[in-house]
């Protein structure tokens, strides 16, 4: 894995690039690792409350570890009623977690998220921002199949 | 049966939208050259008289906004494409960008002829990785062919934030920092982005603008509606047939979107309600379903045209349950920054959980509507001040359905 250190410096010179670079180390590590924002901080030369204000602020920022394929379920109101919630029930016994959780190999992260922009087929889910539509229960294995 | 008509989704299915070369044999980046052609006060005087409000929500006439920033003397000045979709129900923009992102580069590129500007950003919701791939595809063999002249587009993508869909909370996003919305004025067209004259047009548009400078402005504002002229993208989802999305004129009334291009309700079952404009939007009765979408019409029945999303409900749908869901979108989605907002959207969210768990009397149906009130004028932004609307619009047009779920 790179050095959390060389992914930051590559955004060195963009102006506003710290949310560039808090992607860049998603696409990494899946997370932002907690240590990186103080480097990040020095790097973009903000106060560390700061970078780490910026980190918590967006829903697609996620400081600390979770699973290296993250799931998100679209919980807004189209997804909804198209039965959003029989799928996080099938997801949760699939994968034997709570939404919000990661397994414990490290594989996978469960998250509700709110529209992806996919709204021809709810309910909808996200598997590392790739979407699936008319997602039922049924499909769910055969999903999580593609990251096992 | 009304029809389909197709000005921003023109290249639709006819082009490879990642090949620049079906672009230009289609006719694109003509209106490029004509603009520089017209000079830019013409150019901006004609977009204006076109009549083209802003499609992002906020229905503001383009050309005026171009207008503020070009009378603005300034060393550097930004054109900023607002790709920021976020209102649920809402994926016309993704539709764009992923079937002609060179008619989005190329609206970006005369707005940048008009006021001044050698420099754009994209800013693209973290939700559409791969629209961000084709975007920057699409800049590249741009910039390759040097279509775009001495005009550079950089694309920055977004986190998961609905309200960096408002221009200032969006500015500040691309600055790198927390996105919430900024004290109004200074406005964006005098001091956005980095303090520098900065204008933010949605993507849809800045699609528009090409059409427009091709054809003129007289062409385009006898289109549809009088007072908000041209197309309108609409996304249909929920209980209907075609969850789809269409280009209509704007005089095109909702029981046509919902019948003529959605197909009307699945399964047989009887319309109860449609919601439209995305999340923030009104919800709207069958008896006012003859109403145009345009933006001044939809006004007047308390509604919103906003982003063209039209979420449609069948009648077994519970009105109580749906707004609670919302209720619960909008506390997520407040930024913080201003307390009626901040914590107004928490405690309607409480409200409507006990409403919809059969818990709730109707005093909470006052409390509700007096809050409602208070926000819709005390908040900083437009996240905040539309966030009641679905309450308020339920409470008025479905009334009924909260009676029917009190304690």
């Amino acid at each position: 894995m790179a050095d959390y250190k060389e992914i930051i410096n590559q955004y060195k010179d963009l102006p506003g690039g710290i949310i560039e670079a808090y992607h860049a180390l998603q696409k990494e590590y899946s997370f932002i690792p907690e240590d990186s924002i103080a480097y990040a901080a020095q790097v973009f030369d903000l106060p560390l409350a700061k970078a780490y204000g910026v980190a918590t602020f967006y829903s697609y920022l996620k400081v600390g570890e979770r699973g290296k394929n993250v799931i998100r379920i679209c919980e807004s109101a189209p997804c909804h009623v198209a039965g959003a919630q029989d799928v996080v029930n099938a997801l949760e016994k699939e994968l034997g977690i709570k939404m919000g959780e990661s397994t414990a190999d490290g594989k996978f992260a469960l998250e509700f998220c709110e529209c992806v922009g996919q709204c021809q087929v709810t309910p909808v889910i996200t598997v590392n921002s790739k979407p699936y539509g008319d997602v039922t229960p049924e499909k769910i294995p055969g999903i999580l199949g593609e990251y096992k | 049966m009304a029809e389909e008509m197709r000005i921003v989704l023109r290249n639709m299915g006819k082009i490879d939208p990642l090949n620049i070369d079906d672009y230009i044999n289609a006719g694109g980046y003509k209106a490029l050259e004509k603009a520089r052609q017209m000079g830019q006060e013409a150019l901006i005087a004609d977009v204006r008289n076109s009549g083209l409000r802003g499609r992002g929500g906020a229905g503001f006439n383009c050309g005026m906004k171009w207008g503020f920033s070009y009378n603005v003397q300034a060393d550097q000045k930004y054109v900023v494409c607002n790709a920021d979709e976020g209102e649920p129900g809402t994926y016309k923009d993704r539709t764009i960008m992923e079937n002609d992102p060179q008619s989005v580069l190329e609206g970006m590129a005369i707005c940048g002829y008009a006021i001044g500007s050698n420099k754009g950003y994209i800013y693209c919701r973290g939700e559409y990785p791969y629209v961000v791939d084709i975007l920057n595809k699409a800049i590249a063999q741009a910039k390759e062919k040097g279509v775009l002249g001495d005009f550079d587009i950089e694309v920055r993508m977004g986190a998961g934030a609905y309200v960096c869909g408002e221009e200032s909370a969006l500015i500040e996003s691309i600055e790198g920092n927390r996105g919430e919305p900024r004290f109004k004025p200074p406005f964006p067209p005098v001091i956005g982005l980095w303090q520098k004259p900065t204008i933010v047009n949605n993507v849809e548009t800045f699609a528009n603008i090409p059409v427009i400078v091709e054809k003129g402005g007289d062409w385009y504002k006898a289109i549809g509606a009088e007072k908000y002229p041209g197309t309108k993208i609409v996304t249909l989802t929920g209980d209907v047939n075609n969850r789809t999305v269409f280009e209509v004129p704007t005089d095109t009334t909702i029981r046509q979107v919902i019948y003529d291009f959605g197909g009307g309700i699945k399964d047989g079952k009887n319309f109860k309600a449609v919601q439209i404009g995305g999340t923030s939007g009104g919800f709207i009765p069958e008896s006012m379903l003859d109403t145009p979408i345009d933006f001044d019409s939809m006004s007047a029945i308390g509604a919103t045209l906003g982003s063209g999303a039209v979420f449609v409900m069948d009648e077994t749908r519970d009105i109580v349950n749906v707004v609670a869901r919302i209720a619960g979108f909008f506390e997520h989605e407040s930024c913080g920054k201003c307390s009626p907002c901040r914590e107004g959207t928490k405690r309607i969210h409480e409200m409507m959980e006990k409403l919809d768990a059969g818990q709730g009397s109707s005093a909470d149906l006052s409390l509700l509507e007096r809050l409602g009130k208070v926000m819709s004028k005390a908040c900083l932004c437009g996240l905040g001040q539309a966030a009641p609307s679905p309450v308020l619009t339920t409470l008025q047009n479905f009334n009924g359905e909260y009676q029917a779920k009190l304690n």
